[in-house]
């Protein structure tokens, strides 16, 4: 099935796509069918900067199992670093 | 005779829309006139995989043609690249379709050795699509591989511009063959079962079947819903088909 749902969030950082590393400012994720990886369905990211252009993504592809595995060490990554560290108004 | 095919990317239309076009090469040289048939490539793209389907409609005696309905919107982007880009935005929206497949037709009708009728044939997203296009051109068959959302818009959490195509499909224009999977949910068999039904009451003609054991995608060569024995009865019906009401021919040597 195709889900065509799809959350999409402002988000505020980078990434390293192949012509190099770029501000992202939107995050694209959904449940549907993948380009490359071995399966059926995938929880995909697409990383990207629109004002860019379409190339300007990075993209990831990810089963349920690892999706959730990688929220949860998200969240393990942030309470384990002292609040607000990477905090887009973090002190630096 | 030969068997010869050409396939390459064109440029069609006053805008120049980007597709991929595929013929026999030399057959109508002989006096053969032949029948032509628009792809509409699935949600993930203008892809190697869709690409494969229209040579395969040349080496079946087809003048065939997909144009790139994310070119106006991601010109020079990799299919994955364009698909979510256009994916980020809402999808296409459906007189765009519409418009961009009107002008891949138009291109088939210019080719010489065009025998006056077109078909189309969808796949996915594509599926729906050529069913909201033989409601708008004048085409003379169309074929539906397990388009979703024909009767119902997607929730409105997906942010997709596409619509409910209920209301026009008493302006179908053409007979339809529509090829779907009993283990797909998304359109399930109740909503095919709707679909031919409200086709019913219009009148429409609407050639229909589902196959066991398989899914959503199952004539994808490169994804694992490939389904051998449904992609093969599929492709037998999809030419037998096309060949009755576009008065295609196979190619002979």
């Amino acid at each position: 099935m195709c889900t065509y749902d799809t959350e999409t969030v402002d988000i505020e950082g980078s990434a390293k796509g192949p012509a190099g590393w770029f501000a992202v400012t939107r995050a694209a994720v959904y449940v549907d069918h993948p380009h490359h990886a071995p399966f059926g369905h995938t929880l995909n990211i697409d990383f990207a900067d629109p004002a860019q252009g379409p190339a300007a993504r990075v993209a990831v592809e990810l089963t349920e199992e690892a999706a959730r595995a990688l929220m949860a060490a998200i969240e393990a990554a942030l309470d384990n670093a002292p609040a607000g560290l990477a905090s887009a108004s973090a002190a630096v | 005779m030969s068997d010869a095919i050409r396939a390459e990317t064109v440029y069609v239309g006053d805008e120049k829309i980007q597709a991929y076009q595929a013929r026999p090469l030399d057959a109508w040289r002989d006096g053969a006139l032949l029948p032509g048939v628009v792809v509409i490539h699935h949600l993930p793209g203008y892809d190697d995989a869709t690409k494969e389907m229209v040579r395969r409609f040349a080496v079946n005696g087809y003048l065939a043609i997909c144009p790139n309905l994310f070119w106006r919107e991601a010109p020079g982007a990799s299919p994955d690249d364009a698909s979510a880009f256009v994916r980020g935005q809402g999808g296409i929206p459906d007189e765009q379709i519409i418009g961009d497949v009107r002008i891949a037709a138009d291109a088939l009708r210019a080719l010489d050795g065009h025998n006056g009728k077109v078909g189309v044939i969808g796949y996915c997203s594509g599926g729906r699509q050529a069913l909201l296009v033989a409601t708008a051109l004048p085409l003379d068959a169309a074929v539906d591989c397990y388009g979703a959302f024909a009767l119902e818009p997607p929730p409105a959490a997906s942010g997709l511009k596409m619509t409910s195509i209920k209301d026009r499909l008493g302006d179908l224009g053409c007979p339809v063959l529509g090829l779907f999977g009993d283990d797909d949910k998304n359109p399930a068999p109740a909503e095919v079962d709707r679909l031919a039904a409200i086709l019913a009451e219009h009148g429409k003609q609407f050639e229909r079947h589902s196959y066991e054991g398989a899914g959503h995608g199952f004539f994808a060569t490169d994804r694992p819903g490939y389904r051998p024995q449904a992609a093969v009865d599929g492709w037998r019906r999809v030419f037998a088909f096309f060949d009755r009401h576009l008065g295609g021919k196979r190619l002979e040597v």
